[in-house]
C-alpha cells in the first residue's frame, strides 16, 4: 500500500516534471554541474565548483539571448555507476543540455559514454586522465583544465633541466598512478634523466615512511609522487619528518593542488615544484575572481579545477549565445571555432580531440617568510607554452583526429 | 525475526494477491519513475534477497558478498565487451564466477561461526578486492565502461531501456521466486532448523555443512546475478562494486528491510538507493543523512522496514 | 654488506623499526576496541572516526584556543571519551541484549555522521599540525635515520599498553571489571555498578582511540576520513588476537606492523592486503585467534 501510495505521487510528480519540461525546454539553457561534494575530492572541486558555476552564469548576465539560465548540481559519490544514472537522468528527464567539473576518472568516462549516446555536451575540468581526449574523446565532450601528460610534462621537464636527472617514483597502485609515473618517466628520459626505481603503494595509504626509505635507498636526486590527495600529503609531510627533503633529496608532486598546499602548511611544503593550470595572484583578472569566489566560500581560493569551471561554463554560454541553440552537435562546433581568453586561459583554443589547449604554469611553493598571509602560496616560475605543454594532436589516438 | 512467508493455507490468496499487485505495479511503475533507478533498486534488492538468504535462514553473516556482486560484474562485462557475448552468457559466465568464488570461500568459511565467519569472508573478500587492483582486465579504478547490453538470445535488443528493465524485472521476479521455493522446500526447513539450533540438527543426522555449503553458494550465485545485471543495466563494472563498502551497504539494506523476509531485503535496498540517487542533489549532508537514517532505524524500527508493517499488514488481513 | 632476499639486512632492519611503529597505532586502536568489545559486546564501527576526532580535537585546541600538542594530549581524549560515553548512555546502552549487529550498524552510521560533520566544518583536505618543538629532529641509528617523534610514539604506545593490561589484569577494578564480562548480573548483585563501569570503559576505550590520533597528527594528514579506512584492518587485528583478549590485541597490534612492514619491501602493493590473509590463515588454523580462549 505504501509502495503504491508512493508510486502514484511519484507518477504525479513525473507527470508535472514532464509538462513543465514540454513548455520551457526551448526556454531554458540547463547546465549540471556533477562532482564530487562529500568525498576525497569534495575540497579540490566539489561545492567550490557549483559556486564557480553559479558565478560564471551571473557574470553572464543570468540569460542567454534572453533565455533564462539554470544551475543544477548533483554528489556522483565518486561512483561510476550514480555518476552515469543521474547523468543519464538529467539529460532524459530533466533537460539538462551540458555537464560541467566530473572530477575522477571513472565517474568522468562514465558520463562520457552517456553524453556521446545522447549528443549532449559533457565539459571535464576535475578528472586527470588523458584518456579523454584519446580512446575516450567525443565529439561533444571536452577536457577543460589539465591532464596527466601536461603535469608530467611541466613538472618533470622542468625538475630535469634544473639537474634533477636521477628519479625514484612513489606511485598509487592504481590506474591514475601508473598513467602519472608513465609519462612522466617518458619526458624524464626524453631530457636525459634516469630512472632508479618505483615502489607502487595500495591506495589509500597513510605510512609512507618504509616507502620513502625506500627512494632514499636508491640514491635518487628526485622523488616522484605520481598519487594525489592525502596519499601526497602524507609522502610529503612524512618525507620532511624523516629528513628527506634536508639531506638533499628534493620531492616534485606530480599532482598537487592549493588545496593540498593550503593542508600541509608552508612550513612542510616549502620548496616543492608543480604544475597548476591556474594560479589566483598571477593578475588583476585572477584577482578579481578569485576575491569574489572567496567571498562565496569562506575565504578559500579558488583551485585550478575550480577556475576551470567557471572558464568552461562562460565558454559554453558563449557558444550557446553564438550558435543560437543548445543543441549539444552545434554548440561543439561553435565552442571549437571561437578563441577562450579570458583570465583563467589567455589564449586557449580547442582541438578536434577535445582539448582545450592552454598556457600551464610551473609554480614553485613560497618559503613561510615570502608568504604575506592565507593562500599566498605560489611563485609562478614559468610559463609553459599550451602547445608544449598538451600532448601533441598527432600523437592523439582519438578517432576524431583526421589524420 | 519475523517470517512473512509462514502461512496459513486460509491467507495463502490474499498473499498471493498482493504479490500480483506488486507485480503489476513494478511493471507500469517505469512509466512514472525513473526506470535506470528502478533497475538499480531491482539490482541491490536482489542482491540483498541473495545476502538474506544466508543471514536470515541459516543465520550466517557473511561480510565478504560483495565479491560474488563485483566479480560477477566485472566478468560480465568482460564477456560482453572483450568477448562479444550475448548478454545471457555474459550472465551465465558471471553467475558461474561467483559460483565457483562461492565454493571455495564457502568451503572454508563454513568451518566458523558467528563473527569468526564473516572475518573469514571478509578476508576472502578483500583478497579478490586486491586481485581486482591488480588484474589488467578489471582496469583499476576507472572499471570496465562502455559495455554492450547486446541482443538477448541475438533477439532481443536490451539498448532500449524498457525492455532491458522488463528483462531485469523478470529475472528479478524468477530469482525471488527461487528464494521462496528454497526456504519453503525441505531443504529450507532443515536450513532454519540449523540456524534455530545446529546442535539439534546435527544430532538429527544432517550434515549440517553440505546444506550450509549448498546454501552458502546459491547465495553467492544469486549475488552474482545480481552484480551480472547491473553490469549491463549501467554498462560498466568498477571497484566500487567489489569495495567492502559494497559488502557493508548489502547488510544494511537487508537490516533496514528485514531480516529475515522475502520482501525485506528489497525494500531495503530501495530504500538505501533512493537515498543515494534522491539526496545527491543535496550535496554534502548525504553522509550525515545516510548515517542519522541508520541510527534512527537501529534505535527505533529494529525489526525493519517490513517487520514495522507486518502488524498493520495483518491487522488488515494481507498477511497470515 | 649482507643481504637479505636481495634486500641489505640494514635497510631491513630500519623496514622492521618502521613496520613497528605502525603496528603502535595498530595496538592502541585495537586494545580499545578488544575492551569495548570484551565489556559491552559490541563492534566499535566507529572507532576509526574516534580516532579522527582526536587528531581534529589536537588541531582544534590548538587553533582555537591556542593550546599545543602537550595538553592537546591530555583533553582531546578526555573530550571524545565524555562525547562517547554521551553517545554510549544514550543509545548503545539499549542494544546491549541483542545482536552484534545492531551494534555494528548504529556505530556505522555513527561514524558516517561525524565523519560528515567534520567534513562539513572543516573540508576534506585536512589540516596542517607539526611535529611539537621538543620532539623534532632525530637520531641516526646508522642504518636509517629515526625521527624523534616515532621513537616517542613506540614509547607512548607500549607504556599505555602496558599500563591498560596491568589495570585490567592486575587491579581490584580490571577483576570487576572481567567479572562484569563473565556474568554481569552477579557483579551487580554484589554492589557494584555495572552500568557505570560499562560506560567508564566505552568512554576509557574511545580515549585510546583518541590519543592514537592525537599522537598521529603530526606525521599523518589530519582529514575526516583518516580513519574511515583503519577501522577493518583494526578489527581484523582483534579477530586474530582473539577476541576480548587484551594482551592478544596489543600482541598482535605490533605483530601486524611488522608483517606490514616486510609487505612494504617484498610486494608493497599487497601491503593493506596483507593482513587479511594472515587473519583468513589464522582463522583456518587457530578458530578462536592466536591468544583467545577456547569457546
Amino acid at each position: 500500500m505504501i509502495m503504491k501510495r508512493l508510486l502514484l505521487s511519484a507518477a504525479a510528480l513525473a507527470l508535472s516534471a514532464g509538462m513543465a519540461q514540454a513548455q520551457y525546454s526551448d526556454n531554458k539553457v540547463k547546465i549540471g554541474v556533477l562532482t564530487d561534494l562529500s568525498g576525497t575530492y569534495s575540497d579540490l572541486a566539489g561545492q567550490g565548483s557549483v559556486e564557480a558555476a553559479k558565478m560564471a552564469v551571473e557574470d553572464f548576465g543570468g540569460k542567454v539571448n534572453g533565455t533564462p539560465i539554470e544551475v543544477v548540481s548533483a554528489d556522483h559519490q565518486n561512483k561510476a555507476d550514480i555518476a552515469s544514472s543521474i547523468g543519464r537522468k538529467w539529460y532524459e528527464n530533466e533537460g539538462v543540455d551540458a555537464i560541467f567539473d566530473l572530477v575522477t576518472t571513472a565517474a568522468a568516462v562514465a558520463v562520457r559514454e552517456v553524453s556521446r549516446e545522447k549528443g549532449k555536451i559533457d565539459i571535464n575540468s576535475g578528472a586527470a586522465s588523458t584518456v579523454l581526449t584519446n580512446a575516450q574523446c567525443s565529439a561533444t565532450g571536452f577536457h577543460w583544465t589539465y591532464d596527466t601528460y601536461a603535469l608530467a610534462v611541466g613538472t618533470g621537464t622542468a625538475v630535469v633541466k634544473q639537474g634533477g636527472d636521477t628519479w625514484f617514483f612513489l606511485t598509487a597502485d592504481y590506474a591514475f598512478g601508473q598513467s602519472l609515473q608513465a609519462q612522466t618517466e617518458r619526458v624524464v628520459k626524453a631530457n636525459g634523466g634516469k630512472i632508479l626505481g618505483a615502489v607502487k603503494h595500495p591506495f589509500p595509504n597513510s605510512d609512507f615512511s618504509s616507502f620513502l626509505l625506500q627512494a632514499q635507498g636508491s640514491g635518487a636526486k628526485i622523488i616522484g609522487l605520481a598519487n594525489a590527495g592525502s596519499d601526497t600529503i602524507n609522502a610529503i609531510k612524512q618525507a620532511k619528518e624523516f629528513g628527506i627533503t634536508q639531506s638533499g633529496q628534493k620531492l616534485a608532486g606530480l599532482l598537487v593542488f592549493i588545496s593540498d598546499v593550503h593542508s600541509l602548511g608552508l612550513d612542510t611544503a616549502q620548496g616543492m615544484q608543480l604544475t597548476t593550470g591556474f594560479y589566483w595572484d598571477m593578475d588583476d583578472g585572477t584577482r578579481a575572481f578569485a576575491k569574489k569566489f572567496g567571498a562565496r566560500m569562506n575565504g578559500k581560493m579558488p583551485t585550478m579545477v575550480q577556475a576551470g569551471v567557471y572558464s568552461s561554463v562562460t565558454h559554453y554560454l558563449k557558444a550557446v549565445q553564438a550558435a543560437k541553440t543548445d543543441e549539444g552537435i552545434k554548440v561543439a562546433d561553435k565552442m571549437r571555432e571561437l578563441p577562450i581568453a579570458d583570465f583563467f586561459a589567455k589564449n586557449g583554443k580547442i582541438r578536434a580531440d577535445g582539448r582545450m589547449v592552454h598556457d600551464m604554469y610551473l609554480a614553485e611553493v613560497k618559503k613561510p617568510s615570502e608568504s604575506k598571509g592565507p593562500w599566498d602560496y605560489y611563485k609562478i616560475v614559468r610559463t609553459i607554452p599550451g602547445d608544449e605543454a598538451y600532448q601533441p594532436l598527432a600523437e592523439s589516438t582519438c578517432a576524431l583526429v583526421k589524420k | 525475526m519475523t517470517t512473512v512467508t509462514s502461512t496459513s493455507s486460509r491467507a495463502v490468496s490474499p498473499q498471493l494477491l498482493l504479490v500480483l499487485v506488486l507485480i503489476v505495479l513494478a511493471m507500469i511503475a517505469p512509466f512514472g519513475i525513473y526506470p535506470i533507478f528502478l533497475m538499480k533498486g531491482l539490482c541491490f534488492g536482489l542482491f540483498a534477497a541473495a545476502f538474506n538468504l544466508l543471514l536470515g535462514y541459516v543465520g550466517l553473516l557473511s561480510f565478504g558478498h560483495a565479491m560474488f556482486f563485483g566479480f560477477s560484474a566485472y566478468v560480465t562485462a568482460h564477456a560482453a565487451k572483450e568477448w562479444g557475448l550475448t548478454p545471457e552468457l555474459a550472465i551465465l559466465a558471471g553467475i558461474a564466477t561467483a559460483a565457483v568464488l562461492g565454493a571455495v570461500t564457502g568451503w572454508l568459511a563454513i568451518r566458523r561461526s558467528g563473527i569468526y565467519f564473516a572475518m573469514v569472508t571478509l578476508a576472502f573478500s578483500q583478497m579478490m578486492y586486491f586481485v581486482a587492483v591488480q588484474a589488467p582486465f578489471t582496469h583499476g579504478e576507472d572499471g570496465i565502461q562502455g559495455v554492450p547490453r547486446g541482443h538477448l538470445f541475438g533477439l532481443i535488443n536490451l539498448n532500449d531501456t524498457m525492455t532491458m528493465y522488463y528483462f531485469v524485472l523478470a529475472m528479478f521476479v524468477a530469482s525471488l521466486l527461487v528464494i521462496h521455493r528454497i526456504v519453503t522446500s525441505p531443504f529450507g526447513q532443515v536450513l532454519k532448523a540449523i540456524r534455530d539450533n545446529e546442535p539439534r540438527a546435527i544430532s538429527l543426522g544432517y550434515q549440517v555443512d553440505r546444506y550450509k555449503l549448498l546454501a552458502f553458494i546459491l547465495s553467492a550465485s544469486l549475488a552474482g546475478l545480481a552484480g551480472s545485471l547491473k553490469a549491463l543495466v549501467f554498462q560498466l563494472a568498477s571497484l566500487t562494486d567489489v569495495h567492502w563498502h559494497a559488502s557493508g551497504e548489502v547488510v544494511l539494506m537487508t537490516l533496514l528491510g528485514g531480516v529475515g523476509t522475502v520482501f525485506g531485503p528489497t525494500v531495503g535496498a530501495f530504500l538505501v538507493v533512493a537515498i543515494q540517487n534522491y539526496l545527491s542533489e543535496v550535496g554534502s549532508w548525504v553522509t550525515i543523512i545516510q548515517g542519522s537514517i541508520f541510527v534512527v532505524c537501529v534505535l527505533l524500527f529494529r525489526s525493519g522496514m517490513i517487520g514495522v508493517m507486518t502488524p498493520w499488514l495483518k491487522r488488515r488481513g494481507i498477511t497470515g | 654488506m649482507m643481504t637479505f632476499f636481495g634486500i641489505p639486512t640494514q635497510a631491513l632492519f630500519g623496514q622492521l623499526l618502521l613496520g613497528l611503529i605502525n603496528g603502535a597505532f595498530y595496538a592502541m586502536l585495537s586494545l580499545g576496541l578488544a575492551l569495548i568489545f570484551g565489556l559491552l559486546n559490541i563492534v566499535n564501527f566507529s572507532h576509526g572516526a574516534l580516532y579522527m576526532m582526536g587528531a581534529m580535537v589536537a588541531w582544534l585546541l590548538l587553533n582555537v584556543l591556542g593550546l599545543g600538542y602537550w595538553p592537546a594530549l591530555i583533553v582531546a581524549p578526555i573530550v571524545v571519551a565524555i562525547f562517547g560515553m554521551i553517545i554510549e548512555r544514550t543509545m548503545l546502552s539499549r542494544l546491549y541484549k541483542l545482536d552484534h549487529l545492531y551494534g555494528l550498524l548504529l556505530t556505522f552510521g555513527l561514524a558516517l555522521i561525524i565523519e560528515g560533520a567534520f567534513r562539513q566544518l572543516y573540508g576534506i583536505s585536512g589540516m596542517p599540525y607539526s611535529v611539537p618543538k621538543e620532539l623534532a629532529g632525530g637520531w641516526n641509528l646508522g642504518f636509517m635515520f629515526l625521527p624523534i617523534y616515532r621513537g616517542w610514539v613506540v614509547g607512548a604506545s607500549l607504556v599505555l599498553c602496558l599500563g591498560s593490561w596491568l589495570l585490567i589484569e592486575k587491579t581490584k577494578l580490571g577483576a570487576y571489571l572481567r567479572a562484569a564480562t563473565e556474568n554481569a548480573t552477579l557483579v551487580q548483585a554484589f554492589g557494584i555498578n555495572v552500568p557505570m563501569m560499562v560506560t567508564l570503559t566505552y568512554g576509557f576505550g574511545v580515549a585510546l582511540a583518541a590519543i592514537a590520533g592525537v599522537l598521529a597528527a603530526p606525521i599523518y594528514s589530519v582529514n575526516p576520513l583518516m580513519g574511515s579506512n583503519l577501522i577493518i584492518v583494526v578489527f581484523a587485528v582483534v579477530v586474530i588476537g582473539g577476541m576480548g583478549s587484551i594482551l592478544g590485541a596489543v600482541i598482535t597490534g605490533f605483530m601486524l606492523g611488522l608483517v606490514e612492514g616486510l609487505t612494504k619491501v617484498f610486494y608493497p602493493e599487497a601491503a593493506s592486503t596483507v593482513i587479511f590473509v594472515v587473519m583468513a590463515i589464522v582463522l583456518m588454523i587457530k578458530p578462536a585467534g592466536l591468544f583467545g580462549k577456547r569457546s
